[in-house]
């Protein structure tokens, strides 16, 4: 019975607290199950909406789309033509440094992929473009007992490392351009690595080291759990389609 | 006699609205909810996130902020007073009823809104905020632990973390926003005093 009780109208009444309490856990453990299906939902609906979207705002959402900054460090230094370099060393027989004209005046290739971040965003057919990381390893003359890369960024804190196997794939690039424009310092820039099968946390921002050695030195976010082999689709747990 | 003379005008007309415990619980959650929120900010908000950097330190400040938020209130259970509270917000009457009724109506009339120590509205508030905070740090756990838990699960969490973040961001704003509308409320929140005129006002059944 709910009656006013004019003496102690809070010494009774319905446990509704509790209800609503149990309820909000109660969905939020159903929304942890329902997750794919909502997901795919929310996606096909964001999706659309930010097309429509001048403000930009829809970014901002879950799933919203677009990429996201991510930085280790507090701040990273701006490099230009002028003060770039890329050095290519450790097990090789001829160690080089190229500027980022050398770089340019090799072969580039393009290639057009999705990016896919192991946190869920995925950006769908990113033109990346850039010297293939196995034509600097031919020039460098990799010798017998090498078995890995490792890459180093001039953050100053992040490195990365593929098997040499993996570093030799066509769609393994040092990227100068992302989108068919010069690569900002923001996402990366002057040049990054674009490993296009991987999770993008093996696409290391501000490259500008490579080094052959004999086993593969686990990266910054490896050393934090991340898988070292990050195929998209068959490493940290998740089932994304592959990007390459 | 001597005892019962003059009493100070200001404190004849103060009514006692929270104890020690209540305001100290208010206070480190609160605390707590914004170390939460401004670093969930920082790794969220691409802006943020090029200003901040540091990612993995902004990481480990928000998981073990999330990790104490349930501590005060864990904590309080221990005092009386804070229990007869939990106990006030977890009741509703039918004067609740009526309350609610009238908000969905936008009937903002007084006589329309009876209320207790807590109105309908904060009743509900502090339920739904438990339980958020609870399936915030159960689906922040699934993701801090990659490793423990089954393919896909962390994946699910995050879904539900993100979106579950931006609902309480926005709740929480409405929180704040209350407060800063009533200066009164505030006041019994920081000193656990409030005028009479406000309490008769604003939560009429609560000193019958």
């Amino acid at each position: 019975m709910d009656h006013v009780d004019p003496e102690h109208p809070e010494e009774r009444g319905t446990p509704v607290g509790r209800r609503v309490f149990l309820g909000t856990l109660g969905l939020g453990a159903l929304g942890v199950v329902a997750a794919p299906t909502l997901q795919r939902g929310l996606e096909a609906f964001l999706g659309s909406a930010a097309d429509k979207d001048p403000t930009g705002l829809t970014g901002l959402l879950p799933n919203g789309g677009g990429f996201r900054y991510y930085s280790v460090t507090s701040s990273v230094p701006h490099k230009n033509a002028q003060t770039y370099r890329l050095t290519v060393d450790g097990l090789v027989d001829r160690p080089r440094r190229y500027t980022l004209a050398d770089l340019r005046a090799l072969p580039q290739t393009r290639l057009v992929r999705d990016v896919q971040c192991v946190t869920g965003w995925r950006v769908p057919g990113t033109p990346f473009e850039g010297v293939r990381l196995s034509a600097l390893l031919d020039a460098a003359g990799v010798r017998a007992t090498a078995g890995a890369v490792r890459f180093t960024c001039f953050d100053g804190a992040y490195s990365e490392s593929l098997t040499l196997e993996q570093a030799r794939r066509p769609d393994v690039l040092v990227a100068l351009r992302m989108k068919d424009e010069d690569l900002g310092h923001d996402h990366g820039g002057p040049v990054r690595l674009y490993v296009a099968p991987m999770y993008f946390y093996k696409s290391a921002k501000w490259l500008s080291g490579i080094t052959v050695t004999e086993d593969v030195r686990p990266g910054y976010w490896e050393d934090r759990g991340y898988d070292v082999d990050a195929w998209v689709g068959r490493s940290n747990g998740r089932d994304d389609d592959p990007t390459s | 006699m001597t005892l019962r003379a003059d009493p100070a005008p200001a404190a004849a007309t103060r009514v006692p609205r929270f104890g020690p415990a209540q305001r100290r619980i208010h206070r480190a959650t609160a605390l707590l909810m914004g170390v939460c929120v401004v670093t969930a900010a920082c790794l969220y908000v691409p802006q943020l996130a090029e200003l901040v950097g540091r990612r993995d330190l902004v990481v480990r400040i928000h998981e073990w902020a999330g990790l104490a938020l349930p501590v005060p209130v864990l904590a309080g259970l221990a005092s009386r007073a804070f229990r007869a509270d939990l106990g006030r917000l977890n009741r509703f009457g039918a004067h609740d009823r009526l309350w609610l009724r009238a908000a969905l109506r936008r009937d903002k009339r007084r006589e329309a809104r009876p209320a207790g120590k807590f109105n309908a509205g904060q009743k509900v508030y502090a339920s739904w905020v438990a339980g958020a905070t609870l399936v915030m740090l159960g689906t922040g756990l699934l993701m801090w632990f990659t490793h423990l838990t089954p393919i896909q699960w962390r994946t699910n969490a995050t879904f539900v973390h993100d979106w579950l973040a931006l609902t309480l961001g926005i709740v929480l704003a409405g929180h704040i926003g209350m407060a800063l509308g009533d200066p009164e409320a505030r006041h019994g929140m920081r000193t656990g005093w409030v005028s009479e005129d406000w309490a008769d006002r604003e939560h009429p059944l609560w000193r019958r």
